[in-house]
């Protein structure tokens, strides 16, 4: 503090030369308000409260950090047939449990020699996603014909048909379903919210109530509430012999969730988009979808990311409650691999190792709405 | 002097603007009462009037941006109606400048001229961008058209929306009080725009407390208050020789300093 201070007092004394009026130029900072020093003072060392803050969380790293490293790392197995087998070798973690279980975790009860339809599935993801998500992709355009047709070839490469082995929905689970539940709900589930979204501002009264109804009553209701109408009660409305997918059925509870939830973080962003917008988009003679399409949309969506985002993520961490209707996701696997005798106790690695699967995705996508947002940011930063 | 001025630009004898014992209603509140205005091509009408008088949302039914209950609206022959037929083709021929701007904010200034366009007039983007940057350089800021609106000072932005609004090719525009957000500065390059355009023969309905901008390129001038036309007349006599209380009263405030 007393630092500050002296400087400031050294600035006065050392004011520089006097310029006539309307002739001073720009000067360059003082050396005291850059650099890396300067930066330590002001966010660890500010004031009293700052620098107990900053001993504590240094103590507080000291404290935990080694000994996680040890159970996790150095201390942990990472090969062995059993529990006892990584008693035998370290006191840490048991690391050979989630690898002897690898393939379940990611694939489910996916046929083991068709497992390459799932690889190839994710790696067509990946090429569809790149082109979407970034614009300055070189091939851009087939970039985006292949997204396009992506449902098609992720629908027939993971269900079979056109030649390929058929494989029941039921064989789906691990990782892979997630992925499966998460990445339709999502994709379809945008597209859905905006339309009702702007169903709800809509000057025509039926559409109006029609909307308001769908995204209350379907926000009203828990999700496990759908997955069990989706699971069980489906059959006494449709009519009898009717076979319809479980899983097809869980992934339009999933997206109808989900919609009614983007719907109203759309309709927040709408809202926040001046009246003089839509006039002036009028006055130009554009017609309602091509005002929205053109003008107001990418505004309000833009607005909307962290929310929409924010929707997402739930919606990707939702997935794992269709274990209650028996379907298994990771968590599912886990919960049936843990049951096995020759490792029991062993909770701790599989959750860590789930929570692990689902932050990388969830980082990804807060990361990527991150990014979305400072490339969209069009004010006097840029 | 102005007189002379003003009689350098054409009137023509057609009719662009016919508004027959027009009403209005906000609920209950009757904003616009049996409003008459017929507007020939090529003339420049200059609309003021205390706030809440109603000038604002006479300029706005021209172009549909408010609905009218009763009366006729006539915009180039074109009878503006229910009909989203005819209110698409008023609003390609009727250009409007806001009070606040209202540019699209995610688009460059360009992108801002050329959508309308491309999107309703079907233009290929090269022939839209070729007449965008034309108009750009009419109101005097090409070199910004790669630039966002939020990086551009008021009266950029006020220009760049004449421009966008020129860049439909319209017959008439309507103005909102353009320059009632501006800083003292940005006032005038506004106004040297507006002048220009008056000069080139467009239709202009301007609503403005510009009274400098009124006496110079005003063809008639029209005091409202309370929703009613309260006086019409040339500039000069308007200004010289203000027939009604209400309008001496409204000078007297407004060219008081």
């Amino acid at each position: 503090m007393t630092d500050i201070s002296q400087d400031k007092s050294a600035l006065q004394d050392d004011h520089g030369p006097d310029y006539a009026p309307g002739t001073h130029p720009s000067l360059p900072p003082p050396s005291s308000s850059v650099g890396p020093i300067h930066w330590i003072r002001v966010n660890l060392f500010s004031s009293i409260p700052n620098i107990l803050l900053t001993i504590l969380a240094v103590w507080v790293l000291w404290a935990t950090i080694p000994g996680l490293l040890n159970w996790a790392l150095f201390d942990a197995a990472f090969q062995g047939d059993s529990r006892s087998d990584c008693r035998a070798v370290a006191e840490g973690a048991c690391w050979a449990f989630i690898s002897s279980r690898f393939g379940q975790f990611i694939y489910g009860f996916y046929p083991v020699e068709l497992r390459w339809r799932v690889d190839l599935a994710a790696i067509g993801l990946v090429m569809a996603l790149v082109p979407l998500l970034f614009d300055k992709v070189p091939y851009r355009r087939f970039g985006l014909y292949f997204a396009a047709a992506y449902p098609f070839i992720a629908y027939f490469l993971l269900m079979g048909g056109l030649g390929l082995e058929p494989v029941e929905t039921s064989k789906f689970g691990g990782f892979m379903l997630t992925m499966v539940i998460g990445v339709t709900g999502i994709a379809v589930s945008l597209p859905i919210g905006i339309v009702l979204a702007l169903g709800r501002r809509s000057d025509m009264p039926i559409v109006r109530v029609l909307c308001v109804v769908f995204i209350e009553f379907i926000r009203g209701v828990p999700l496990i509430t759908l997955l069990f109408v989706a699971s069980t009660m489906l059959n006494y409305f449709l009519p009898p012999g009717t076979t319809f997918d479980l899983l097809l059925r869980v992934l339009i509870m999933v997206v109808l969730f989900a919609s009614a939830y983007l719907a109203e973080v759309v309709r927040g962003g709408l809202q926040a988009i001046p009246k003089g917008q839509t006039e002036a988009a009028d006055a130009l003679g554009l017609t309602y979808w091509k005002a929205m399409r053109l003008v107001i949309l990418p505004q309000a969506l833009k607005i909307s990311i962290p929310g929409i985002v924010n929707t997402f993520i739930g919606l990707f961490k939702d997935t794992t409650l269709v274990i209650i209707i028996g379907l298994l996701d990771p968590l599912g696997i886990g919960k049936a691999a843990l049951a096995d005798a020759k490792w029991q106790g062993l909770a701790a690695e599989v959750y860590i190792f789930i929570a692990i699967l689902f932050f990388i995705c969830c980082f990804g996508m807060s990361r990527y709405s991150l990014y979305l947002e400072n490339k969209l940011h069009t004010g006097h930063k840029r | 002097m102005s007189e002379a001025y003003a009689s350098q630009m054409q009137v023509l004898d057609e009719v662009a603007i016919r508004i027959q014992n027009m009403h209005k209603w906000y609920g209950e509140f009757h904003v616009l009462k049996n409003v008459n205005l017929t507007v020939n091509r090529g003339e420049r009408i200059v609309i003021c009037g205390p706030s809440g008088s109603g000038k604002s949302t006479l300029i706005r039914c021209i172009n549909r941006l408010e609905e009218h209950q009763r009366g006729d609206i006539i915009v180039d022959d074109i009878e503006l109606t229910n009909d989203i037929k005819n209110i698409a083709e008023i609003r390609r021929e009727v250009g409007m400048v806001f009070q606040h701007f209202n540019l699209f904010p995610h688009l460059t200034v360009l992108e801002n001229c050329t959508l309308a366009p491309i999107w309703v007039r079907r233009m290929p983007k090269a022939d839209a961008e070729e007449i965008a940057m034309n108009y750009l350089e009419k109101v005097k800021i090409p070199d910004q058209a790669l630039k966002f609106p939020g990086q551009l000072s008021g009266g950029q932005q006020q220009r760049v929306a004449i421009a966008r609004s020129l860049c439909m090719n319209p017959r008439i525009m309507l103005f909102d009080e353009p320059t009632s957000a501006l800083d003292p500065e940005m006032i005038a390059e506004v106004l040297d725009v507006m002048v220009s355009l008056a000069e080139s023969g467009m239709t202009m309905l301007c609503v403005t407390h510009e009274m400098g901008f009124a006496r110079k390129v005003a063809n008639r001038v029209i005091f409202m208050d309370g929703g009613e036309i309260i006086e019409e007349n040339e500039p000069e006599e308007f200004f010289n020789n203000p027939q009604s209380d209400r309008t001496k009263l409204f000078l007297s405030q407004i060219l008081a300093h």
